[in-house]
């Protein structure tokens, strides 16, 4: 008897559904809208400059620099949705940035070849992110100011030991190695030079994709971002994986690093990832990787990298003054950010 | 002796002090293989201090803890899961901005041996366990995201989680508390389920008629030890449970001679 009234109750309940099933478009926009959107702002500010400078936006000698200059903020963006997404902020890798480029020319000059300097750099990141991680998660610090704090503290090392100087090795540039990382080449028959960094930070976001979506790794940062209690209580060991993250975001400063020194012809400035602070958390936000943790996209913040990348020397080319910059920047962070806002406020 | 009624688990004498404080002073309460046991208590009564003995949260002072016949220690979360009791605290320990089956696979996720997600087979268990426990509906599948549920269907997606692991006892703690009746009814399908799937239910519950219509047994807690506990059919209906829950809050003890004899 109980049975049946149990069973007709629920019939009742699910007969009195009134949501409706959803489209698998919907779904889609659901599940990747703001990776669209992203993509969409970044057409958006191209169209818009393009139309006011059609001859120059269209000859492929003008993404030359383009090519160039964007790989650095691709790295350190999509290292950053790891730390976000898990709930945490680093605003340290401008300083592991000049520190791990410090270690990249301090080997070559040394004696060390490229090859084996830059993933030598590349442990150093890894090591100094487990730093920071550690103090942080440790520490029981806020990220925030750990990590603020961190910055000037590595930064500060870095100068107290290079003592203002700058470093170079000229002779390195005829290595295989420094090809291999930052050698051009002609795309096809045109005059667009397509330089190797920019390969590399296309392997390195199809590794932070896999990673982040496909990975039980990025699935716990995940997790942890959204809700860490329940994480803890299903067993997911939070320590870990916020330690971790600080070690993805300083393998990709220490690749930035080291990228930048060779960029610049084999000279190291101390202080090389200083401008890349803000730049590189604006690509995240414009990327649509929301501020709140648990939830991010990794292509979203590949192209908020190439969107910040574009907007300054898009907007001189496009025939605005230079002091103009400051203003489309900001415009375009701030339209993209209530854009990202239809494709989901967050759930609880 | 049916295999219905033979003890899954036994908490024998079990003692619990926090410093000064003794929230559980010698219980003894058996679980039978396949019913759905009513957990009965006031507020401070010791009642979730007995649930999170139970989950292995609390390790008891004092007492046994028998699984199977087995006597168990030490007794931690890691242990009571490897004996087959899953737990579903009141928070669901869900991840809302993420799917049905991110939420069912949190922290035990099927990967290959290079920890990359087999996102198919996680899929095609979750539609599995799902199915399992009535919890399906055209307007979800397993990639909805949890935060569009509603309550009811919330406590769907952590109890098809906690039968993921093969439990043998599922612990509801107040699954029922906050949500509308048309919600209550969704749940009590599911623990119908599971309980129809040859498991054993332990259902914690605050409002004494929605544990009255689900459970079989009931096992009152107060003060720290057990007040009484009888079959359903040792009681006249919900009201004399309730009279009797109301004796034991005013005189602090339950007149028991009332209870019919077991059918």
């Amino acid at each position: 008897m109980r049975m049946n009234t149990v069973n007709d109750a629920t019939n009742n309940a699910n007969s009195e559904d009134h949501r409706t099933e959803q489209s698998q478009w919907t779904l889609f926009y659901r599940k990747n809208g703001r990776a669209l959107n992203a993509f969409l702002a970044l057409v958006l500010v191209w169209v818009f400059f393009a139309v006011n400078n059609p001859t120059l936006f269209l000859n492929p000698l003008y993404y030359n620099a383009f090519l160039f200059s964007v790989p650095a903020t691709i790295f350190l963006t999509t290292s950053l949705v790891f730390v976000i997404v898990s709930g945490e902020l680093d605003l340290a890798f401008p300083s592991v940035v000049g520190a791990a480029g410090g270690v990249f020319m301090y080997s070559v000059v040394l004696g060390v070849p490229v090859i084996p300097a830059f993933l030598l750099t590349m442990g150093f990141g890894a090591l100094i992110g487990l730093g920071i991680g550690l103090i942080v998660v440790y520490g029981r610090i806020s990220s925030l100011v750990a990590t603020l704090g961190l910055n000037f503290f590595i930064l500060g090392i870095v100068n107290l030991l290079a003592q203002g100087r700058t470093i170079s090795a000229p002779e390195a540039m005829n290595s295989f190695g420094y090809t291999l990382f930052v050698g051009k080449w002609h795309l096809f028959d045109t005059t667009l030079r397509v330089p190797n960094h920019f390969i590399w930070s296309l392997v390195w976001v199809a590794f932070c994709y896999v990673l982040f979506k496909y990975h039980r790794f990025g699935n716990r940062v995940q997790l942890v971002g959204d809700n860490t209690d329940s994480a803890r209580e299903m067993g997911i060991n939070i320590e870990r994986i916020r330690v971790s993250v600080f070690i993805v975001s300083g393998v990709a400063a220490a690749i930035t690093g080291a990228l930048l020194v060779q960029m610049a012809n084999m000279v190291w400035f101390p202080t090389s990832g200083k401008a890349y602070l803000l730049i590189a958390l604006a690509a995240l936000f414009v990327g649509g990787t929301p501020t709140w943790g648990g939830v991010g996209t990794i292509f979203g913040a590949f192209f908020g990298a190439m969107t910040v990348t574009l907007i300054p020397s898009g907007a001189v080319g496009a025939g605005f003054a230079g002091y103009w910059t400051d203003f489309i920047f900001g415009l375009v962070i701030i339209l993209t950010m209530i854009a990202h806002r239809f494709s989901g406020a967050r759930v609880r | 002796m049916s295999a219905a009624s033979e003890p899954v688990v036994e908490l024998r004498n079990i003692v619990k002090r926090f410093g000064s404080v003794e929230a559980l002073s010698g219980v003894t309460m058996t679980v039978r293989h396949g019913e759905v046991l009513g957990l009965l208590g006031d507020n401070g009564a010791g009642k979730s201090t007995l649930i999170k003995t139970l989950a292995g949260v609390h390790d008891p002072d004092e007492g046994e803890i028998i699984v199977k016949g087995e006597i168990r220690k030490p007794w931690t979360p890691a242990a009571a899961r490897d004996a087959g009791i899953e737990t579903v605290f009141q928070d669901r320990a869900l991840a809302p901005q993420h799917s049905i089956v991110t939420n069912i696979f949190m922290g035990r996720e099927i990967t290959n041996s290079l920890g990359l997600l087999r996102v198919q087979m996680q899929i095609d268990e979750a539609n599995r366990l799902m199915r399992e426990i009535g919890f399906t509906s055209k307007v979800f599948n397993p990639e909805s995201t949890v935060g569009t549920l509603s309550g009811g269907e919330r406590q769907g997606v952590a109890i098809a989680r906690a039968l993921y692991n093969q439990a043998d006892v599922i612990v509801l703690d107040e699954p029922t508390t906050a949500l509308s009746l048309t919600e209550t009814q969704k749940v009590f399908r599911f623990v119908e389920a599971v309980k129809s799937s040859g498991r054993t239910v332990v259902f914690i519950g605050h409002n004494i008629h929605h544990v009255w219509d689900i459970a079989d047994r009931f096992f009152v807690i107060d003060r720290g030890t057990e007040a009484f506990e009888g079959a359903k059919s040792s009681f006249t209906g919900a009201d004399h449970l309730i009279e009797m829950m109301h004796q034991l809050a005013e005189t602090g003890s339950a007149d028991t001679s009332s209870l019919l004899e077991p059918a």
